[in-house]
């Protein structure tokens, strides 16, 4: 029997008006990979927050022993004292520092002071090499890819001499391949002996990786399961409290006539005008129908999305956008709204919401004509109420319309986008990973709006890095790699070999 | 799957409490209260000078063209932006205005529209390179405010030119018209040979006590009709005993004000400018989508640019009205001095900057008042006209000035992060 590392008992923590945990246990045992998961909200975060000293000993009820002894951290300098790293879900890196400079950011090689540049330089390179990175440890952080930031994020946590390292939703950001070879790191560390614990909505992740899983619910600790025990049903089950049958709500589906087209698109980088990003894209959508673009990190989904709506993207754009058949302008973002057409983007924190300013006003910023006189004056009144309709129809949870959206989770930040988008009444939606990093319920019912949207007549375009997701929800897909479409498949015939097949072989076009 | 949690705004009532309403209200009248504390101390401390009627006249003419500006750097300021050329564009349109009426004797009327349309230009210029050439505010306007200081000081060729006609003085130092005629209450004391005495009795303004009084009536008009919509569409209302006890406060203080220029020589012309712009520019940041439009590109461009505002073009707009402003704040101080001096303008951009953070703007952007900014330029400049009277040496009242714009600042954000 291994020896317990770390135990936290009776941990309860209490916010003003709500209490986040109550009574929560978690024991981790000495080398092994623990899972924690949870609804968003469930108080994860919390209880990490709570283990590296965020919120202090004294701000909330009961005891964590680390190595047999009681610790009363005061801060993250006191967790990471005794070895406990964390890595936080959103990138932690100064992005115009070098490799080197992020690694010992705050725990610089320095004598009186004076850093000591050569020695710092061939840790980090050792760092790299055993986080399997070859990059000069000089290159700046915003030249490397997001995989390898995650990368660097764990040099650094390794830098620190960590005897339990947690992952908060490592692969969050990261496409399939990366998160793959994250995840194989993680189980080479742990034959190396460290102990980690990993958070993460992915449940094939944790149930590949895993030793044991604690589930957490509603600020409670609900079960903590064996290997042996894991079943993605049986997770799913304790997290949302009852069984699940289907992660993806049924639809019918009602295809109608070709409402939009893309034809030969193309897109030159905006830096480097003679790289070319998107090679000639040709796709469609019909009424009705929800359409899949896979794809990995890097393939030019977002890209081509946001190229196509207003030229956000990218220069030397060349090609044709059809709405009903007709030619369309969607030059600027204000014209491609007027053919009709929306884009919620994969980012809604930097590019979807203004964060200081209400549910209400955020609903209504794309479509202000729609509730103002000819002369532009706002109606307050049908303001509020579009905004109340809104929050009702796409369940978004929150005390009030006048909830400032930063304070709202993942999920309904999400809705919020969302109702934003379907409030400048679309007939074509772009919807760029609509579900990345909310939960498992509120995935749910974002499925169930975009079936009604569906059903509604409008044309859904779905980017995802999720295979399973698109599988779940589309009734066709392209996949995409390196700017270039090399798959087309039909929703019921599709599986997450045939389009990693299609990437794998690029050239191959599947019969559909 | 359906979520099992109730919406809690279901089950809401339509009427906010007691407690609530006056959480929040208290955050938002916090600096309505600040201003009247500070007038009382000042009240006090100048043993009753400061609420005298010709010191708050006084009051007005000083801070006039301060406030003026305070409203377009409000629009700047929650666009994300700063300028610091304002003063040197006020004191150089003033310098503009002298020559075309002194100099070259245009009409007043004529000479002001040329005045403010330079304002546009200047604006226009600075924010197209801040729009469209993506060069920091804090840059093109440190230039704008070197170039306009340099090209204010050969204009004039280290003179000062004056004075201006009559019609433009009345601008700064002239009263609205009493149309009515004077409306004695107390009769003046007279003196032996039967003659009144000066400043005994009290006659009233009339045209400005009936302004005040259509002021009040449309304050109630406009909030009644606010709640009535309200209510006919079921939002929630603040308590109905609140909801009066506010507007009636807020009628006092107003008809008091009002009393207090009548029993001098009635409201001062640049009161009406100020009040009309004011409004004015409440309604563009609370009803207009212009307004809206540069709140959502002030919180965060790139998703103000995604839904489709035009980023560039507005920008471009905060400027071209910020010159404008600052060029009728440069006819207000031309008018009010009589003459263009060299040093008009000088350190104007501080005054008005401080005057709009401590009216609670956000440095980030995104968060502002044009009322905060306004109550924030009368709390600058009572403490500047108190502490005159008081007899405090201007360098301490630098010191004190400063140390109120930090503390504004910091009680403002102690304030957020606890909410």
């Amino acid at each position: 029997m291994a020896k317990t590392i770390l135990e936290m008992r009776g941990i309860t923590k209490t916010f003003p008006g709500v209490k986040a945990l109550q009574d929560v246990n978690l024991s981790v045992q000495e080398g092994e990979i623990h899972a924690i998961v949870g609804e968003n909200g469930a108080g994860k975060s919390t209880l990490m927050k709570v283990l590296s000293g965020v919120y202090p000993h004294g701000s909330y009820e009961g005891e964590i022993h680390f190595d047999g002894q009681e610790c009363r951290f005061n801060g993250i300098h006191d967790s990471e004292r005794v070895g406990i790293v964390i890595i936080h879900q959103e990138l932690a890196l100064v992005p115009l520092l070098s490799i080197t400079e992020n690694i010992f950011l705050g725990n610089e090689q320095a004598k009186f002071g004076v850093i000591d540049w050569h020695s710092a330089r061939s840790r980090a390179k050792k760092l790299l090499a055993r986080v399997g990175l070859s990059e000069n440890p000089d290159t700046l952080i915003t030249n490397i890819g997001v995989g390898k930031q995650q990368l660097v994020e764990i040099a650094k946590a390794l830098s620190k001499e960590v005897r339990l390292l947690i992952l908060d939703e490592p692969t969050a950001s990261l496409s399939e391949k990366d998160s793959q070879a994250l995840l194989d790191l993680l189980l080479e560390f742990k034959r190396q002996g460290m102990t980690a614990i990993l958070i993460s909505h992915k449940l094939n992740e944790v149930k590949k990786v895993a030793d044991r899983v604690t589930v957490i619910r509603d600020g409670r600790t609900i079960e903590t399961m064996d290997r042996d025990d894991v079943s993605e049903d049986r997770i799913i089950t304790s997290m949302v409290g009852r069984t699940m049958d289907d992660r993806y709500p049924t639809r019918t589906p009602k295809i109608g006539e070709t409402i939009f087209e893309v034809k030969d698109w193309v897109v030159h980088h905006p830096l480097h005008p003679d790289r070319q990003i998107i090679k000639g894209i040709n796709l469609s959508v019909r009424k009705g129908e929800v359409v899949g673009i896979a794809g990995l990190m890097g393939a030019g989904r977002t890209e081509f999305a946001m190229s196509v709506f207003g030229r956000s993207y990218g220069t030397k754009v060349s090609g044709e956008v059809l709405l009903h058949g007709k030619p369309a302008d969607t030059t600027t973002v204000e014209k491609a709204v007027a053919a009709g057409l929306a884009y919620a983007t994969e980012d809604r924190k930097t590019y979807g919401l203004n964060l200081i300013d209400h549910i209400k006003h955020n609903v209504t910023i794309a479509n202000l004509p729609g509730v103002s006189s000819k002369a532009g004056v706002i109606d307050d009144m049908s303001e509020l109420k579009v905004a109340k309709d809104f929050r009702k129809r796409t369940n978004i949870r929150s005390s009030s319309v006048y909830q400032v959206t930063g304070n709202l989770s993942g999920g309904n930040q999400q809705k919020v986008v969302l109702s934003k988008w379907l409030f400048s009444n679309p007939d074509v939606l772009i919807l760029d990973e609509p579900t990345r990093g909310i939960d498992v319920g509120a995935k749910y019912e974002i499925y169930t709006i975009i079936n009604k949207l569906a059903d509604e007549g409008k044309g859904i375009l779905v980017i995802s890095s999720e295979m399973p997701e698109l599988l779940g929800i589309c009734d066709r897909i392209y996949v995409l790699n390196e700017g270039r479409i090399v798959g087309e498949l039909a929703g019921h015939e599709a599986s997450q070999e045939k389009i990693m097949r299609a990437i794998v072989r690029g050239e191959e076009k599947a019969a559909s | 799957m359906t979520t099992e949690t109730v919406t809690p705004a279901e089950a809401a009532p339509a009427r906010q409490s007691m407690r609530d309403a006056l959480k929040e209200n208290l955050r938002e009248y916090g600096l309505v209260l600040a201003l009247i504390v500070i007038m009382v101390f000042f009240q006090v401390m100048t043993n009753g000078i400061l609420f005298l009627p010709v010191n708050l006249t006084n009051v007005v003419l000083q801070n006039s063209y301060i406030i003026v500006m305070a409203l377009g750097m409000l629009l700047v300021i929650v666009a994300g932006h700063i300028d610091l050329s304002v003063g040197s564009v006020a004191g150089f349109v003033g310098a503009v205005a002298a020559v075309l009426m002194v100099d070259y004797g245009w009409n007043p009327l004529l000479a002001a529209a040329a005045c403010i349309a330079v304002g546009a230009v200047i604006g226009g210029a600075q924010g197209y390179f801040i729009a469209y050439m993506k060069i920091p505010s804090f840059i093109v306007t440190l230039a704008g405010m070197l170039v306009f200081k340099g090209l204010l000081l050969a204009l004039l060729g280290g003179r000062s030119v004056g004075p201006f006609p009559t019609e433009f003085q009345l601008l700064s130092a002239g009263f609205i018209p009493d149309l009515i005629g004077r409306w004695t209450i107390v009769a003046p004391t007279l003196n032996a040979s039967g003659n009144p005495i000066p400043n005994t009795g009290i006659a009233l303004h009339s045209t400005t006590m009936v302004i005040g009084v259509l002021v009040v009536a449309l304050m109630f008009y406009l909030a009644t009709r606010t709640r009535r919509a309200q209510e006919r569409h079921g939002h929630e209302t603040e308590p109905f005993g609140l909801f009066l006890v506010k507007n009636a406060i807020m009628a006092v203080i107003i008809m008091f004000l009002m009393y207090k220029f009548a029993s001098y020589r009635g409201l001062p012309n640049v009161l009406i400018v100020m009040g009309l712009l004011t409004a004015l520019f409440v309604f563009i940041t609370k009803r207009m989508t212009f307004g809206r439009r540069i709140f959502a590109m002030g919180g965060n461009i790139k998703a103000a640019a995604l839904s489709g505002i035009k980023t560039e073009r507005l920008t471009f707009y905060v400027f071209v009205i910020m010159g404008m402003l600052a060029a009728l704040a440069g006819l207000i101080y031309a008018a009010r001095l009589n003459q263009a001096t060299p040093k008009a303008g000088a350190g104007m951009e501080l005054d008005v900057i401080a005057a709009v953070f401590v009216g609670g703007a956000s440095a980030m952007g995104g968060v502002g008042e044009v009322a905060g900014a306004v109550i924030g330029a009368f709390i600058m400049g009572v403490m500047n006209n108190g502490m005159g009277i008081m007899g405090i040496n201007i360098d301490w009242q630098q010191v004190i000035k400063g140390l109120v714009l930090l503390g504004a600042v910091a009680f403002d954000l102690y304030n957020k992060k606890k909410a």
